[in-house]
């Protein structure tokens, strides 16, 4: 079988390539990683008026092929056909952005010097004519030597007439590949701002959109006040919006294991089937809503123009801790969930400012740690008030400081050590803003669903039956206690010399392992622990919190919480790790540092708690 | 147009908001090679007009710039190798 013909999406950044990308091929993308580097390789399918296929491949955007970033370099190697998992293409479409011709000229002049056969879409006419600006995409065709085809890529304009010109570019018979001398970059320059102002027909000056909004939205007191309140609106989104469909899923979840306990004879499958792969992977999935909302706003932001305005305000702060403004929003994300944050420091242009951002993020207080913050603050905190403040909230707010700090402090270390060098990279183009079209943003969502899920998934369904299977093997007789006589019972036990000098009980090493699946899993692990061993009484919460309150010392809560804050405690994290970094090395040396700190954390408020004799 | 040179050149960061200016020359060498392609694929150039737009909040870094068409932004250091006339009107 003859592979299909490859045509590749090229261009400079903002260009609009992904919204053209959508349109030519609709939902159905593969997204994937090219191998050894973590750029994203997206690709789709057309089909010509004959019904003949065209296979797409969306390059990364690139402002030349002198690359300034891994992505650039990944696109010139592909063009240049020397990317490995990736055939040369048959054909290039460039998309340009018709009101930033005079830069975006630069990288197509480049392109075509390649010699293949080639397109050229002259993308947001409708943008360069808000701005005043009448273009003549003739005589870009005469000066360019190749066809030019007005498209309005979010509005889907121009489509019908791009797949007509790439049909007949594709069953033209093809010549071979000219190999040029490559043009010095300067000089392309020139010659692309030449061949951009013959192009122009009329020019009114016009105060532009865009810079209004920048005067309000980059404004040094208003601008961080609206960013504050944008956040604010995303988090009360991600909170109050997801409780509903949260409600479905764990309605879902316990009617399958429900049904499930009921069709199966009881032994060894059913718990399988009903404690393994039915509660962890449920247990996970519950937080889809709060990712899918989560990625939503981070998608908005990013097609609005907005993401770049908010990592330019935050630019200095993040730049005291080692990082770059464009860390900020993944890490802001990282406190309702670490899985969107990481995936979403994609965004980051330097190689070292992205992993130490992917680094530090698991220290944000996400979401799946309350669960167990709220139940040992509410045993062993007194709800009394300290000056205008009750104490169990700044206890709450504490934990938050110490995540924060222990990121910031994580990451000026990691800047100075393992992830020296590189990193004075903040240089990026403010785009025009506009109005992203919500089947863009549907496909972004999507795709992200889809990765979380197929990566975050199989790992998670993988490490709960594991998990199942240490605590369910051997099985208990009459008389001994499952959760002692298993695997995990004996794991427990050697966690148990490993963690006794930072102060936890046996209880807390039995619920360790099990936390692994997601944090809040050790709330329900702790609450077994006692069923198992109270069986007559009902583990009400309240409860819980009486028997955890006399059976736990308040060193050992604390040292507890401390461990919470730290602790690398969430394969999907650990999951994402891999699949962002492409490997094993990092997310190891994640787990392990984070480890560390978690356990000197303990460690230190245990033993200052018992000199403190509380 | 009358607009004419004032005689000395200032570096980019020192250049006022709100102030047009033609980029004299830029000192590629205090730049490494990914930053240099950067400012390249920015439009960055000899004679061409760039405007201060905006500021960042804390110390006033990093500096928003018109360049051509296009606004970026880049850091304060990253501006300092770039040397520009003010134009006056």
């Amino acid at each position: 079988m003859t592979p299909l013909p490859l045509v590749a999406v090229a261009g400079s950044p903002n260009a609009g390539k992904s919204a053209l990308f959508n349109a030519l091929t609709g939902a159905r993308q593969k997204v994937a990683n090219y191998p050894g580097v973590t750029v994203e390789r997206k690709s789709g399918r057309l089909m010509l008026a004959d019904g003949r296929p065209v296979e797409l491949v969306d390059l990364p955007g690139a402002y030349s092929l002198d690359p300034a970033s891994p992505d650039e370099a990944v696109t010139r190697d592909v063009l240049l056909g020397r990317q490995k998992g990736e055939r040369q293409p048959d054909a290039l479409l460039i998309v340009l952005d018709a009101s930033n011709l005079d830069n975006h000229l630069r990288f197509a002049l480049q392109l075509i010097e390649l010699g293949l056969p080639t397109i050229v879409a002259l993308n947001m006419v409708d943008l360069a004519r808000r701005d005043g600006l009448e273009l003549d995409s003739n005589e870009l065709e005469k000066a360019l030597g190749v066809p030019v085809i007005e498209t309005v890529a979010v509005r889907r304009r121009g489509i019908p007439e791009l797949q007509a010109a790439l049909d007949d570019m594709i069953s033209a018979p093809r010549c071979g590949v000219h190999k040029h001398a490559p043009s010095e970059l300067l000089q392309l320059q020139r010659r692309a701002r030449e061949i951009a102002t013959a192009a122009v027909i009329r020019e009114t000056p016009v105060r532009r959109w865009t810079h209004r909004l920048d005067g309000v939205l980059l404004h040094p007191v208003v601008g961080p006040m609206i960013l504050a309140a944008i956040m604010f609106v995303m988090f009360q989104a991600v909170f109050a919006w997801s409780q509903v469909p949260v409600d479905w899923i764990s309605a879902g979840v316990s009617w399958l294991s429900g049904a499930a306990t009921n069709a199966l004879p009881p032994g060894l499958l059913r718990s399988l089937i009903v404690d393994g792969a039915v509660a962890g992977v449920g247990a996970v999935i519950t937080f889809l809503p709060q990712i899918l909302i989560l990625f939503f706003f981070i998608l908005l932001l990013e097609g609005t123009g907005y993401m770049v305005r908010a990592a330019f305000l935050m630019d200095k702060l993040m730049h005291g801790a080692g990082l770059s403004g464009r860390a900020f929003i993944p890490l802001l994300s990282s406190f309702a969930c670490a899985v969107p944050g990481i995936m979403a420091t994609r965004t980051i242009d330097d190689p070292k400012d992205r992993l130490t951002t992917i680094l530090v993020a698991p220290l944000m207080t996400c979401s799946a740690r309350l669960p167990v913050y709220t139940l040992i603050i509410a045993a062993f905190i007194p709800n009394r008030a300290v000056g205008p403040v009750g104490l169990q909230g700044l206890v709450m707010f504490g934990l938050y400081v110490a995540g924060i700090t222990g990121a910031l402090l994580a990451a000026l270390v990691l800047r100075r050590g393992v992830l020296k060098g590189g990193g004075g990279g903040f240089m990026m183009e403010l785009p025009k803003y506009q109005w992203p079209s919500l089947k863009d943003v549907a496909i972004g969502l999507l795709t992200r669903a889809e990765i979380f899920l197929k990566r975050a998934g199989t790992i998670i369904l993988g490490t709960t039956v594991i998990l199942w299977a240490l605590a369910s093997v051997p099985q208990a007789k009459p008389g001994e206690k499952q959760s002692e006589i298993s695997i995990a019972g004996h794991i427990a036990n050697g966690i148990d010399t490993v963690v006794r000098p930072i102060g936890f009980n046996h209880d807390i090493s039995l619920a360790l392992l099990p936390a692994m699946a997601a944090r809040e899993v050790a709330v329900s692990a702790i609450a077994t622990v006692y069923s198992i061993d109270a069986p007559d009484d009902s583990a009400g919460a309240a409860s819980l919190t009486d028997r955890l309150h006399h059976r736990w010392p308040l060193p050992t809560a604390l040292a507890f919480l401390a461990w919470f804050v730290f602790a690398p405690q969430c394969i999907s994290t650990i999951a994402v790790t891999r699949r962002e970094t492409n490997g094993w090395k990092w997310p190891l040396f994640m787990i392990s540092y984070l480890f560390l700190l978690a356990y000197l954390a303990a460690g230190a408020t245990y033993w200052t708690a018992v000199a403190l004799g509380l | 147009m009358n607009a004419h040179f004032l005689s000395e050149s200032v570096s980019l960061d020192q250049l006022a908001l709100g102030t047009k200016a033609h980029v004299s020359s830029i000192d590629w060498d205090q730049l490494d090679r990914a930053e240099a392609n950067r400012l390249k694929h920015f439009g960055f150039d000899e004679g061409v007009t760039v405007e201060a737009l905006h500021l960042g909040p804390f110390g006033r870094d990093p500096i928003a710039i018109r360049v051509g068409r296009m606004t970026v932004a880049i850091r304060r250091r990253h501006a300092g190798a770039v040397h520009v006339v003010p134009v006056a009107r």
